[in-house]
């Protein structure tokens, strides 16, 4: 008797009724798709970007060729050359990161004792020629001179926790 | 001479003015899957090529008539450029019997529904050349299943067309429709709800669609029957496919939604917008249905064609013959 009414159950479809009752619920519930060149998403202000290095207000640079971003680095990714400069100051002749084998893990942001080389919140770049991949001191410091005000406004909100 | 090159020169117009709107309704319908099935599934869907990306099938359809047409080496070149023609021919030419309005129909012949149902299941003969001249493994399993499961399903589906006939008398699409004026209690979508159910799910069978698809089946397959087309062919095969689904939604709307009829005739009279609009529901019912359902298991739907549909449409044609004899409920005088 119960496999008769469970057979006429079946006949009437309501299973599959009440499946595109719900396909039919969600084609108007709000969609949760981000457009993404026009909309983005929220970052942390501890997003690691591409990386920056920073300088003091009054203009000099922050880095003190200390090497311990060079010596924490797991990727091998930074190459370090220094010399004392004429005030008797250590700083770096060179500084380069091999975009190609970061990582991003942000190491290197915290074993800085001085906060200069950072993590920005870019993250849409890309590279045209070969050898691009390695940023230079310079450029470095270019990026760091241009998001210099973010940068400090991102690391005064995480001080606390830092 | 000239009286019939007027006559010629006439029916290729009327011939035109319905394969151009379908082939643009192929193109919308491609957009308004992607749209409808991507709001199902709380996605944007298309909305980068022109305005909400309506002319997204447009690029992708110039992106495949750009593309080479790859002939594998070991296909039957004859039959493999042939069967795309073969599925889009019968899929085109079922149109020339539907009729739009009471006057708006391009041959209105006594055997129509005979010659839809024969347009309709000729499609398959495209699928299974070109399964077979593709030389594929994965080809030809997909031409199989696709011939068993058109096979199954044409007779449930030509019952179901047996139902209507009884109903209406005729076989002419003209006449079945308008033996269905008085109103949306008189359409024949009450009286044979089993059949009229039975049609649309023989008919997502018929034109292999979710979730009957198996004879595409891509977690299995791949593509089934067109894994090796490419280019221009393989877009024809799209608008076959499409071109049919949008032709068994008017056939729906014809036999047993009242065609152009309006639901409430002492209220809106009768134009064929009605017609489009009905369409219009039995097309996004495919779509529904595809964001819906899981794909069926090959034996299931061998089990539901052969076993379900066709005894129930056996009883129900039972029924509607006593009702039009005895004059009961629908048929009463």
């Amino acid at each position: 008797m119960n496999s008769v009414a469970n057979y006429f159950r079946s006949l009437a479809l309501l299973e599959l009724l009440k499946g595109m009752a719900l396909t039919l619920r969600y084609m108007f519930a709000p969609k949760v798709t981000i457009r993404y060149p026009e909309e983005k998403t929220p970052k942390s202000n501890r997003f690691r970007g591409l990386h920056a290095l920073r300088r003091y207000p009054n203009g000099e640079e922050r880095c003190i060729a200390c090497k311990l971003c060079e010596a924490v680095c797991p990727a091998l990714a930074i190459t370090i050359d220094s010399e004392q400069r004429d005030d008797g100051s250590r700083r770096t002749t060179r500084y380069d990161i091999d975009l190609f084998k970061c990582i991003y893990c942000g190491f290197c942001e915290e074993s800085c004792p001085v906060d200069s080389i950072v993590e920005t919140h870019i993250h849409e770049f890309h590279f045209e020629n070969r050898g691009e991949n390695v940023v230079s001191k310079q450029q470095l410091l270019a990026i760091g001179d241009r998001f210099e005000q973010d940068l400090a406004a991102a690391r005064r909100q995480d001080a606390a926790y830092r | 001479m000239n009286d019939s090159l007027i006559y010629l020169a006439w029916t290729v117009t009327k011939i035109l003015a319905i394969v151009i709107p379908v082939t643009i309704s192929v193109a919308m319908f491609v957009y308004a899957e992607r749209k409808v099935i991507g709001f199902m599934h709380s996605r944007m869907g298309p909305n980068r090529v022109g305005p909400l990306g309506l002319f997204q099938t447009f690029a992708d359809v110039f992106k495949l008539i750009m593309k080479e047409v790859i002939l594998p080496t070991s296909a039957n070149r004859f039959l493999f450029i042939l069967a795309p023609l073969i599925t889009l021919a019968p899929a085109l030419a079922a149109w020339a019997v539907i009729p739009f309005s009471a006057k708006m129909v391009l041959t209105n012949i006594n055997a129509g529904l005979l010659y839809v149902l024969a347009m309709t299941s000729l499609g398959v003969y495209g699928i299974i050349i070109a399964g077979w001249a593709s030389n594929s493994k994965y080809a030809f399993l997909g031409a199989m299943r696709s011939a068993a499961q058109i096979v199954s399903y044409e007779i449930a589906m030509g019952f179901a067309l047996v139902g209507v006939l009884i109903a209406a008398g005729s076989l002419n699409l003209v006449e079945i429709v308008e033996a269905q004026q008085g109103g949306v209690w008189n359409w024949f979508f009450l009286p044979l709800l089993p059949l009229f159910v039975i049609y649309f799910i023989s008919g997502v069978a018929e034109t292999n669609r979710a979730p009957f698809d198996v004879a595409e089946g891509e977690s299995e397959i791949v593509a089934g029957f067109h894994v090796e087309y490419s280019g221009a062919p393989f877009a024809v095969f799209f608008l076959a496919e499409y071109a049919n689904m949008i032709l068994i939604a008017a056939l729906s709307t014809t036999l047993f939604a009242g065609g152009w009829l309006s639901p409430f005739p002492a209220l809106i009279p009768d134009h064929s917008l009605w017609f489009f609009l009905k369409t219009f529901f039995f097309c996004f019912l495919y779509l529904w249905f595809r964001s819906t359902f899981p794909r069926y298991r090959y034996d299931q739907i061998m089990r539901l064609g052969w076993k379900v549909f066709i005894p129930i449409t056996i009883v129900w044609i039972l029924v509607v013959a006593l009702m039009v004899v005895q004059q009961w409920l629908w048929w009463a005088p």
